[in-house]
């Protein structure tokens, strides 16, 4: 047997009292795919930095091709054929594919001898890897998976035979993800090896040969994929049984508490956002805003939300109508009995300098007990805070804590709990588990189930097509902004909501789904 | 969607954070305490080398200076007028900044304040009792530094100018206009300055000991008080903090950011026009020209020494009095020390406490750490 391609053995790494990678050994074998799993803040991440030398590790040794190495830097990473693509692009969009290709490795003080040497050189990998794309498109007009494609290249262009990707679903729909496996495959059989960081258990099962499965900063179990299954890595990720569906009865509809028909939004520079978007949410459902990030809704939950004003339709709630010429505010919207979970936790939901108790009543601060007599009383946001903490186990249990200092998944809890806290009529809530634990997911889920039979009219925005069809009642499917479809939960499956999301309809009568837009997707 | 920027960013940013995670961060008391006291420090050290590269022996020149500024109860008298005027300077500068706004327009604000409270006590200072002229002239003074401030927070809130670039303007044309009321309206029949006419004594602020300070001192200290209780004891405070940390959550949240916005403004002009009482109303007991002399710019090294927090200021702005007047008799007792050295120290002090607030806490994180370990 030939030596693996990587091989860490007794790696260490602390950051300050937290220990974050814990004498962690494995070895990638060479031309097979290896994913990589844990929850967030599992230490997989920091171990790939220290693999592509991004860190240095406290302890251990990297070999690769069996003989020890030195990473200083990425540059030491990429002189022994590691490269990296990262979970968010680094291109830059108003340059074509061959400029970014060249970037950092341009040759020269001159760049039309590099762009011509890198021209031939692309040629030379869309040949040997199947990997075709246009060298002078610019990155902005092409699609966000053959933009993945650019990134791959780009590392296979600097001669990587070890390709390190870091979550690369996140942005992609499920088509374009098995597209993604598919490319992963053929490199696969022109023997490049290739590691795989991910949280999502589907991806591990479709496209590994090998897993590691990493908890707490500590390698904690090794399987062949093939001998081990999406509920056995679930188990080892937490360290407990997960339940990966969410058990629920069948809803029972009341009253509609939110309608919006036909509701536009066009932004400053004249881009229509919102087309024409109709919906109804009654309570004691949990519908479901299914759909590729960027599509719209963002915008649509901004507008439920109060935050932005809608520029055409009119939108109801709780007997309230909201249009352009009467837009809410989301202190009014409040007051309404709609609570809002933004997407954005960090950005929106919360302050990160503020203390948890000050973020436990954001939105809520003039209101009593929080504020009375023209001031703020301390001791009762606080104990208000301690026990949001206690009823959604945030932890640790501390008001006075800097909201940065919690995780995000815990970071998510106080959020919710916050807007759950008043019993609102409406729930709008945007990413509910998006960089959140697989342990809180179960829990947040449940919460959302609860105030739904509670009576509560519930809308879920997510990217995570899982979380949509475990949670939804009812699925709406958004694209460039307009609402392409609406399936029922218990019937919905994946690959028609993919379809969907990537801008195919329905056509009556017809069996498959036409594509209507985005035709230019491969 | 895609990613844009330039590539290697990232990396600097995940190496730049492994320098800092590998430190632990300073205790509390360190950080509010020891880091300004070892930038004063700094400062002195850089002071002293200066005056021995003059040829003055810098500690005679520092026993003169801090005898200068505490070594009579005259001197310290002088001491904490100059710190009430740092004090409304630096409160206004804070509290725009915890709004995320950055007043530079202290300056003019003063200037407006000292107009308002001058205007209000030349209609009424021959009508009204000492009693309620006091109070109308101050208020007068929060009056039209707010307003002064008003006109830049609404061009910023409603039509995107910039405030630093509105406010810095908004000092010239103040200057501007002081020196056309002072020549041409305000000025006292058959007088050959530009001043006004004198105030009754009902205008006079009552003296505390016998020069310069006056009840302002008080009047400060009150502010520093209130400022504390309205940023983090009311909705409005914590909605102003909210907004400077983080405006899209505050829009979250319910606040109006326009309408925040001015409340920032206005209330950060009314605490820098608050200067005006103290000159006029304390010292000069008329309107006169350029009397805000820098205290609007100085107020913006008071509050970066004071990390922003009323109590901080307060120590800071006595630390800015105490050169302002210790600075002056060094001038007068050392010829080889003019009044540009003088500014060269405060300069020097504004750099390190300032602009490299940050520059020796490695150092201390670093002997921190090998002190635990």
């Amino acid at each position: 047997m030939t030596a693996p391609a990587i091989e860490l053995s007794g790696i260490d790494k602390s950051f300050g009292s937290v220990h974050a990678v814990r004498g962690v050994s494995l070895a990638i074998e060479k031309g097979a795919i290896t994913g990589i799993i844990g929850e967030n803040g599992a230490g997989k991440s920091t171990l790939m930095s220290i693999l592509y030398g991004l860190y240095r590790a406290d302890a251990g040794e990297i070999r690769v091709d069996g003989k020890p190495v030195q990473m200083e830097g990425p540059r030491d990473a990429i002189r022994h054929g590691i490269g990296m693509v990262h979970q968010h692009f680094m291109l830059i969009d108003s340059f074509t594919v061959l400029e970014n290709l060249i970037l950092g490795a341009e040759g020269g003080p001159m760049l039309a001898a590099g762009l011509a040497a890198a021209r031939a050189e692309l040629a030379r990998l869309s040949r040997d890897y199947g990997l075709t794309v246009d060298p002078d498109a610019k990155i902005a007009d092409l699609s966000v998976g053959e933009q993945q494609r650019v990134e791959i290249l780009k590392v296979l262009f600097r001669g990587a035979r070890i390709l390190i990707l870091d979550e690369p679903s996140a942005v992609l729909t499920p088509q374009e993800t098995d597209q993604l496996f598919r490319i992963l495959a053929t490199l696969k059989e022109r023997g490049v090896t290739i590691v795989l960081i991910t949280h999502k258990l589907r991806e591990i099962m479709a496209a590994t040969d090998r897993v590691f499965v990493m908890r707490q900063g500590q390698m904690v179990a090794e399987r062949r994929t093939v001998d081990t299954d999406a509920e056995e890595l679930a188990e080892l990720m937490v360290g407990r049984k997960v339940r990966l569906h969410v058990d629920k009865a069948a809803p029972r509809r009341g009253e509609v508490r939110l309608k919006a028909e036909h509701l536009g939004l066009v932004d400053e520079r004249g881009v229509r956002l919102l087309d024409d978007v109709g919906l109804e949410l009654r309570s004691g459902e949990i519908v479901g805003i299914a759909g590729v990030s960027g599509n719209g809704q963002t915008e649509l939950l901004q507008v439920l939300a109060g935050i932005r004003r809608p520029s055409n339709g009119r939108l109801v709630v709780c007997g309230r109508t909201i249009d352009a010429g009467h837009p809410g505010d989301p202190a009014e919207m409040r007051d309404l009995g709609v609570a809002h979970v933004p997407e954005d936790r960090q950005r929106q939901g919360m302050v990160a300098a503020f203390r948890a108790s000050e973020t436990s009543i954001l939105g809520y601060h003039e209101l009593p007990p929080f504020s009375q007599h023209y001031l703020l009383n301390g001791p009762a946001v606080g104990a208000h805070c301690a026990r949001l903490m206690e009823r959604f186990d945030v932890r640790p249990r501390v008001p006075g804590l800097r909201s940065s200092n919690f995780s995000g998944g815990n970071q998510q809890k106080l959020v919710l709990a916050r807007e759950m806290a008043r019993d609102p009529k409406v729930l709008l809530v945007g990413q509910p588990t998006r960089g959140v634990d697989i342990g809180a997911i179960e829990f947040i889920h449940r919460e959302l189930v609860k105030s739904r039979d509670a009576g509560c009219a519930v809308l879920v925005v997510s990217v995570e097509l899982d979380e949509i069809l475990s949670l939804a009642d009812r699925i709406l499917v958004m694209f460039a902004g307009r609402i392409v479809g609406e399936v029922d939960g218990s019937r919905a499956d994946e690959r028609t909501l993919g379809l969907m999301m990537a801008g195919a309809r329905w056509e009556r009568g017809s069996p498959e789904p036409l594509m209507k837009r985005g035709e230019h997707r491969p | 969607m895609s990613g844009s920027g330039e590539p290697r960013s990232q990396q600097h940013e995940k190496k730049g954070r492994r320098v800092t995670l590998s430190r632990r961060p300073l205790p509390a008391w360190a950080d509010i305490v020891l880091l300004p006291l070892v930038n004063v420090a700094l400062a002195f050290l850089t002071v002293g080398i200066i005056v021995r590269i003059i040829g003055v022996d810098p500690f005679h020149a520092l026993e003169l200076l801090v005898a200068g500024a505490i070594g009579s109860p005259e001197s310290i008298g002088y001491t904490l007028y100059y710190a009430t005027n740092f004090i409304f300077t630096g409160l206004a500068v804070a509290v725009a900044f915890h709004g995320g706004l950055f007043n530079i327009g202290g300056e003019g604000q003063a200037y407006l304040g000292g107009l308002g409270c001058g205007l209000a006590i030349l209609a009424l200072d021959r009508y009204l009792p000492i009693w309620l002229m006091i109070p109308v002239g101050i208020i007068a003074a929060a009056l039209f530094g707010a307003a002064w401030a008003a006109v830049p927070a609404w061009l910023q809130a409603w039509r995107g100018s910039h405030i630093v670039i509105t406010t810095i303007m908004f000092n010239f044309v103040a200057s501007a206009l002081m020196v056309y009321l002072m020549v041409n309206v305000l000025i006292a029949p058959g007088s050959m300055t530009p001043q006004s006419r004198g105030f009754e004594p009902s205008a006079f602020l009552p003296q505390m000991g016998g020069n310069a300070l006056n009840l302002s001192l008080l009047l400060a200290l009150a502010c520093c008080v209130a400022v504390w209780v309205f940023l983090w004891h009311t909705p409005w405070g914590y909605a102003l903090r909210t907004m400077g940390h983080n405006p899209e959550a505050a829009v979250y949240a319910g606040t109006n950011l326009r309408h925040m916005t001015m409340l920032a403004m206005c209330i950060s002009g009314g605490l820098a026009g608050f200067v005006g009482v103290n000159e006029l109303m304390g010292v000069h007991h008329r309107i006169v020209l350029d009397f805000p002399a820098g205290y609007g710019f100085a107020g913006i090294a008071v509050a970066l020494m004071g990390r922003n927090h009323p109590f901080g200021i307060a120590l800071a702005a006595l630390l800015f009095g105490a050169l302002q007047q210790g600075g002056a008799e060094l001038v007068f007792e050392i010829p080889k020390i003019t009044r540009e050295t003088v500014v060269l120290i405060q300069g020097l002090v504004i750099l390190f406490s300032g602009a490299l607030v940050q520059l020796p806490r490695p150092w201390l994180q670093a002997l921190f750490s090998f002190r635990r370990s």
